[in-house]
């Protein structure tokens, strides 16, 4: 193995300097390759081969039947098919998405609400205290989160934490009952996904020429102006990035609904896992996940499209 | 550079804001840690401090069984894919070359979709090809989504290099290979186990993925926490669940100390 050079020095000529440069490029891709093939044989073509699933018939005990090709899956989204083989339209799957949408959204707005002011306080600190909150929030990021959800359980539940502690104020007679319910996952959700918005939104404010607002306001704009209309702006670009890293996830989220919700808070996780687990349909659970896969890129192509070249979501 | 100092950057409230944040975020935590020492069975209720959970934990041969595939898994996927994540990234850095925002889209691929998505994705593949599912699925799923764990700090560190000294190194008639493995490798070192630390509590915590992949003899520590959860609360859940945390807290703190050091330097 030989490392490629920085840059193929010009001191040879033409055809001399035009075989360096062919034999960096190719030592260049055999560096990448063992990577790439790895991503591709085992990320690209299972999603391509998962998407050609979708159009499969399932097998009777799970599986698929091979060259049986049906649109079935994705008319199942819509419709019953009644026994006389005409179509109803059924909305259980429609409203499972839209609850997805709604829940994802809301934890959106709710981790933006509170992850700007804090991406800001912490953009405000000397570089030193900067650093030990930026560590603060970042070890929640990295720590299991299915653990984390758990410890949502031993406060939500009844003859938890909250419900005895409210108990204790007397602001609370009889249940808490908020386990199981769509406001736990919610509140899972938010508590989940914070540091995701919370990181990129900081990471744009620590790049922003603060000098923009001392001119701002030497032009007698109020603080608040001053932070609507020049900081917000300029910030753009992370409160874009941390949305999409909120919602993407969020929206495809598995076991915070198996945990803190009910039958009532079910998502698109969980509908497509029961098709793998309960109701054995390969190709439906193939074709959910390809509709979400395609959502999901969609966000990503309007906002490359949008920030192109603007910092990029890493 | 801005000085915190100063009154105009002062916005009433943004301060509670973040204790309130800071709350919200560790609360859930103390408070699990906490209740894995309560002497008390049932009831959420602090009655005296016990290690008896955890003793339990360890006279588990279940949750030990589950630990080891979990070092297994994860230590297998760290040196696969911070091997191929090194290469890569040396690959890519310096100047720019046809075939590379390819290379960037594809390794930013496992971040982007969801996780349901590629353990939907990485079953079906496995079945069709016709690999029994067990450690060997797992360890192939994890590589993969490891690979822009241990890639991107890697990649950052060479970025940050002073591309002089491998030059220096050049004009001192180096080879390429004696350049980079006595100049470029040491150099990088901080990037490498920043990049493998980060992949590996990846690897630990991962749970959606493992559901999906791991067959009956595969089940690793987040999945059979999993499972123990849903049977019942108890405090041995607690417990293994405080030590995972750990694990990972311990990790990222060695993480971040090694990457300042690598600043320092």
């Amino acid at each position: 193995m030989a490392t490629p050079s920085r840059e193929v020095t010009s001191i040879a000529g033409g055809s001399a300097r035009r075989a360096l440069e062919r034999r960096d490029l190719l030592t260049r891709w055999a560096l990448i390759l063992p990577a790439g093939l790895v991503l591709v044989g085992l990320m690209l073509l299972p999603m391509l081969l998962m998407a050609l699933m979708s159009w499969l018939e399932p097998g009777s005990f799970g599986g698929v039947r091979w060259g049986h090709y049906t649109p079935e899956a994705y008319i199942k989204f819509l419709f019953d098919r009644n026994l006389d083989d005409s179509l109803s339209l059924n909305t259980d799957y429609l409203s499972i998405f839209s609850r997805s949408f709604g829940l994802a959204f809301i934890t959106m707005l709710i981790t933006l609400l509170i992850g700007f002011p804090v991406s800001l306080y912490i953009a405000l600190q000397t570089p030193r205290r900067r650093q030990w909150l930026i560590f603060l929030v970042t070890i929640p990021f990295w720590t299991n989160l299915l653990v984390r959800t758990y410890a949502w359980i031993l406060l939500l539940r009844n003859g938890g934490l909250i419900e005895s502690g409210l108990k204790q104020m007397g602001l609370l007679q009889g249940s808490l009952d908020l386990l199981y319910t769509p406001i736990a996952v919610q509140i899972g959700l938010v508590y989940a996904f914070l540091p995701f918005m919370v990181l990129p939104i900081y990471t744009s404010l620590e790049k922003l020429d603060w000098r923009l607002l001392e001119a701002a306001f030497d032009l007698y704009a109020n603080r608040w102006k001053a932070l609507w209309r020049v900081v917000l702006p300029l910030a753009a670009p992370g409160v874009i990035a941390g949305c999409i890293l909120v919602f993407v996830p969020a929206l495809g989220t598995y076991y915070i609904p198996e945990l803190l919700g009910g039958a009532k808070s079910l998502m698109i996780g969980n509908l497509i896992q029961q098709q793998f687990g309960a109701s054995r349909d390969w190709p439906f659970g193939a074709a959910l996940s390809f509709a979400l896969l395609a959502l999901v890129l969609l966000f990503m192509l309007i906002y490359a499209l949008r920030f192109r070249g603007k910092g990029s979501l890493l | 550079m801005i000085n915190p100092r100063n009154p105009l950057w002062r916005f009433p409230g943004l301060f509670w804001v973040m204790v309130l944040f800071f709350a919200f975020l560790y609360v859930p935590i103390f408070v699990l840690v906490a209740l894995s020492f309560n002497a008390n069975q049932v009831a959420t209720i602090w009655t005296g401090f016990s290690w008896d959970w955890y003793k339990g934990v360890l006279d588990n041969p279940n949750i030990l069984r589950a630990a080891q595939n979990s070092l297994i898994v994860a230590t297998a996927a760290t040196l696969l894919s911070t091997l191929v994540a090194v290469a890569a990234a040396v690959g890519m850095t310096g100047r720019r070359f046809r075939g590379q925002n390819l290379f960037n889209g594809l390794v930013g691929l496992p971040l982007l979709v969801p996780e349901i998505v590629t353990a939907v994705a990485s079953l079906l593949f496995f079945l069709a090809i016709g690999l029994q599912l067990g450690l060997l699925t797992v360890i192939l799923a994890h590589t993969v989504f490891c690979i822009p764990f241990a890639y991107l700090p890697i990649r950052a560190r060479l970025e940050g290099l002073d591309p002089r000294l491998a030059e220096a190194a050049t004009d001192l008639y180096a080879s390429p290979w004696h350049t980079f493995r006595r100049v470029t490798l040491p150099l990088l070192v901080p990037g490498i186990v920043s990049g493998a630390m980060l992949a590996f509590i990846t690897s630990m915590d991962d749970f959606v993925i493992t559901f999906f992949v791991a067959g009956a003899g595969a089940t690793t520590l987040p999945v059979y926490i999993f499972g123990m959860i849903r049977t019942g609360i108890t405090p041995e859940v607690n417990a293994i669940s405080t030590l995972l945390l750990g694990v990972s807290v311990l990790l990222v703190a060695l993480s971040f100390v090694v990457g300042q050091r690598g600043q320092a330097r």
